[in-house]
């Protein structure tokens, strides 16, 4: 006699299911950034993905666990696709993989593979590479470079020199940076309306990306993938600080629709702070989750010495994740206004 | 509709399946060739068996008598004969055997005499323990006695009557069905139910997704003229859950550490159960059928109205299961299980019987770790956090599932449902909670054995005491006693130069309490010797004669060799 426990109806879920529609959901997104940069950030997403399923494979194999099943979890991509997007579409293509081995071996696999992660590994490879090598992954190409794909992978692959126009600066970056040395002299208004690296927004094309980003990550909300909860006290934060600030002294702060639009964070907020393993699981988690690393995350890029905010945020509030989900337990059943 | 109706959190959409069964009406299921009747079919206390084997019985006659206050009576579903009163599997999930009367019916489906009693003379107690002697329990799934939720608390006046119509589990159909076609019934069993409780309101909650069944109870309220309100609520799995539907029709949360919701003004029966109570009190029909839902794999999927103690594979067969059956689930998809023995008989509790084959249910994927996605968080009607029970559950950290309200956990299923991780999250917190039941058992246990013991060590604390008391009272009684006679000797002797007994005895009358210590300890010495020789008594018992005749011989050789022990101790008597 077979013995199999109720329910025996599931919803039709899996884990790769999960992922693909992660994966689904960074489509527009890679869309404008491929309009944007060129096929270079499709090479990186394919160097990222093949070296995330190898590191995969041998990690899995070295811990004994079942090869096929865990390689079509989808998880590992999804990992290697935030690194190639949130890397220097430019970057040495050993850079890439550098990041992702360390997001894979170290990150996920040595704290016990999926699921047990206690830090975003893409942030966590992000973190570790911009500690090691802060002048690669400063190098962003400059507006409006066309190169042909050919040259792209030259520059990739290292079969070409890294000419000056790979080492232009994100628009973040540029903007501290413009604003430091004007001492004063310079105001943003000015800067947003002579500099050629701003659109209409934020960073030239940036923008799209970001607003791709937004697309994405609106649908993932509808499919009940993500809660509203994360993103929007995310955002919030960002809007808050970044408000306040703008409206004190616009001159030297960017506004916050610059912040929502700029670096990391419509990334971050819909496909980073939202991975359920480091972040927080209760609503009222999340919410303090995400509120914490929007303003974290701008603290850090607009007053650190890092060129964005998002990666470091994230990881100090993986850190802090589980006491908050530990304090933030909700009321039951029939146990609300009650003493517990 | 006055009728405002509440959101509970959580709760999953898996695919009805219930027009597979809903179409057809209820057949009357044939005799089987053999009923095997459970006399444990309710919580509560085991009835005892009231017949023998060979007896002939007829239809409806009492075979297991209720035990107790919180137990039902067990009667014979058909006329025959008993064949043995023995253990038998019986339908639950550990496959265990349980004490039944097995019947083989004489085919004449002979009833026993029968009526309805006369309900106006009854006081609610009368009618509790007739609902008792006719077996009524309720039907929904967990079986508890009718009548011990018919005691209204006098505390709390009785809100909401409410009658569990929803039916909320994939496929089931036997209460859709019963509304359908016995309306009228059902409708007079509330009012017994309303004239006992007198609740304020009574609502009959039943799921949107039976029209025909609300609109067949409206008209019975109608044609009754009877103020219950029937209500359709959303159809969304568990919305039948007791809970639930109490959450949805009234507002009312009732916690999951309260076992009766008669202390929050509600009361809850199925559907079924009032239809089984005016049985019994409309017609004196004791519950000894049930409708059931034969569905899944089947050719003919319909409902049938059954005798307790039909075999569920003969049962099954009136639906013709497909040749890939591979077992048989008792109840619904969510939380029902396939039966370890497929000859199980039906029970009370018995609503929906489904042919299982992989094409119906494909078998599970592996399990996955868990990515903590919340998806269970989300489902779980009782707002539990399911991923965190299931990882506390998984490291054995008991302390910790109960931290997380694992007993809140109805064990709905779905978490399970919506897990894309696969995980059997349910059978997690089944696991945890029998884990900790059987540890809180153990140390009862070990408290129980510890009081028994420091009880005991104090008993023989207190008989030593009070044995040297009384000793002691009796060493001074005798002292006095001596000491008078020596003062009346003195006195016959006249004055005597010499007379070492009126020396001694003031001393003693003097001190008492030293007589006493000394009456103790002789006492004491006087049973460690009884002791020593019961002791030595002991070896030298049951000899064979050769024995005997050996330690004779030897006494003797060392008596002639002068080292034998002095035949008695010198005893240290008072005196």
């Amino acid at each position: 006699m077979m013995f199999a426990p109720a329910p025996f109806l599931l919803k039709d879920a899996s884990v790769s299911q999960v992922m693909t529609q992660v994966c689904l959901a960074l489509i527009p997104g890679i869309a404008a950034y491929a309009w944007l940069v060129g096929p270079a950030i499709l090479v990186q997403l394919v160097i990222a993905s093949l070296t995330a399923v190898a590191a995969e494979a041998a990690m899995l194999k070295l811990r004994g666990k079942p090869l096929a099943m865990f390689l079509s979890d989808g998880s590992a991509i999804v990992t290697a696709w935030l690194i190639a997007l949130t890397f220097p579409p430019l970057a040495p293509w050993w850079l890439v993989v550098t990041g992702t081995l360390f997001a894979i071996v170290i990150a996920k696999h040595l704290y016990g593979g999926l699921g047990q992660n206690p830090f975003n590994p893409a942030m966590v490879a992000f973190a570790a590479c911009i500690v090691s090598f802060p002048a690669l992954m400063s190098q962003w190409p400059s507006v409006g470079l066309q190169m042909p794909l050919l040259d792209q992978l030259n520059v990739i692959l290292g079969l070409a020199p890294r000419v000056d126009a790979l080492s232009g600066a994100t628009p973040l970056d540029a903007m501290k940076t413009a604003l430091k040395l004007g001492e004063g002299q310079i105001d943003i208004a000015h800067l947003l309306a002579n500099q050629d690296i701003y659109g209409n927004f934020a960073g030239r094309g940036w923008e799209w990306v970001a607003t791709g980003y937004l697309l994405g990550g609106l649908w993932l909300w509808r499919r009940k993938l993500v809660t509203w909860h994360a993103p929007v006290a995310f955002l919030a934060a960002m809007v808050l600080v970044s408000g306040a600030l703008w409206l004190y002294q616009p001159a030297s702060f960017a506004s916050p629709v610059f912040h929502l639009l700029s670096g990391g964070t419509m990334l971050g907020a819909f496909f980073i702070i939202t991975d359920p393993v480091s972040g927080c699981t209760t609503p009222r988690g999340k919410l303090i989750f995400g509120f914490s690393a929007g303003l974290l995350a701008y603290i850090i890029r607009v007053f650190g010495g890092y060129p964005d905010g998002v990666a470091f945020a994230v990881l100090l509030m993986n850190l802090s994740a589980p006491l908050i989900d530990q304090l933030t337990q909700p009321r039951i059943f029939g146990m609300k206004g009650r003493q517990s | 509709m006055l009728n405002k109706l509440f959101k509970f959190y959580g709760g999953v959409k898996p695919p009805s399946n219930k027009t597979l069964s809903n179409a057809l009406p209820i057949v009357q299921a044939p005799l089987p060739s053999r009923l095997v009747v459970p006399l444990h079919q309710s919580i509560g206390g085991m009835p005892r068996p009231v017949v023998q084997a060979g007896e002939r019985v007829l239809k409806g006659q009492l075979i297991g008598q209720a035990d107790g206050w919180l137990s039902a009576a067990v009667h014979a579903p058909t006329s025959g004969t008993v064949l043995e009163v023995a253990m038998h599997v019986r339908p639950h999930v550990s496959g265990l055997d349980s004490l039944c009367v097995v019947i083989e019916p004489d085919g004449q489906d002979e009833w026993i005499a029968h009526g309805p009693p006369d309900i106006a003379t009854m006081s609610p107690a009368d009618i509790c323990n007739y609902l008792q002697q006719h077996g009524v329990v309720g039907l929904g799934g967990a079986g508890f006695p009718t009548h011990g939720k018919l005691t209204a608390t006098p505390a709390v006046p009785m809100a909401e009557l409410i009658i569990n119509a929803a039916e909320c589990e994939p496929y089931i159909t036997c209460d859709d069905l019963l509304m359908r076609e016995r309306a009228d019934d059902i409708v007079r069993g509330i009012a017994v139910f309303r004239d006992m409780l007198k609740p304020q309101s009574v609502i009959i909650g039943v799921e949107d997704n039976k029209p025909e069944a609300i609109a067949a109870m409206r008209a019975a309220v109608d044609a009754q003229n009877e103020a219950f309100s029937v209500v359709a609520v959303p159809t969304l799995y568990p919305a039948g859950g007791a809970k639930q539907l109490i959450r949805v029709l009234t507002g009312k949360e009732v916690p999951g550490s309260m076992r009766s919701t008669a202390d929050m003004g509600v009361q809850v029966f199925n559907v079924g159960t009032a239809y089984a109570a005016w049985r019994a009190i409309g017609h004196g029909e004791p519950l000894i059928s049930r409708i059931v839902t034969l569905t899944g794999n089947v050719r003919q999927a319909h409902n049938v109205e059954a005798l307790i103690g039909t075999p569920m594979n003969e049962l099954l067969q009136l639906a013709q299961p497909h040749p890939d059956t591979d077992g048989i689930i008792m109840g619904g998809p969510m939380m029902g299980f396939l039966v370890p023995n497929e000859s199980a008989p039906i029970v009370k509790t018995s609503n929906c019987l489904i042919a299982h084959s992989e094409r119906l249910f494909p078998p599970k994927a592996p399990e996955m770790p868990c990515i903590r996605c919340g998806a269970c968080a989300r489902a779980c009607p009782h707002e539990l956090q399911p991923f965190e029970l299931y990882w506390h559950a998984r490291a054995k950290d008991f302390g910790k599932t109960q931290q997380y309200n694992i007993f809140d956990c109805i064990e709905c299923g779905c978490c399970s449902f919506v897990c894309p991780s696969r995980i059997p999250l349910v059978q997690y917190f089944r696991f945890a909670k029998s884990e900790i039941w059987a540890r809180e058992r153990e140390k009862k246990a070990a408290d129980e054995a510890k009081t028994r013991f420091e009880f005991k060590q104090f008993r023989e604390e207190r008989e030593k005491a009070e044995k040297a008391e009384k000793l002691a009272k009796a060493a001074a009684a005798q002292a006095a006693k001596k000491a008078a006679e020596a003062a009346a000797a003195a006195a016959a002797a006249g004055d005597a130069p010499d007379a070492p007994p009126a020396d001694k005895a003031p001393d003693v009358a003097v001190d008492p309490a030293q007589a006493a210590k000394k009456a103790a300890i002789e006492a004491a010495m006087a049973r460690a010797k009884a002791q020593r020789e019961a002791a030595q008594v002991k070896n030298t018992d049951d000899l064979t004669p050769e024995q005997a005749k050996a330690m004779a011989d030897i006494e003797a050789r060392r008596q002639q060799a002068g080292i034998a022990e002095p035949a008695t101790t010198t005893e240290t008597k008072p005196e």
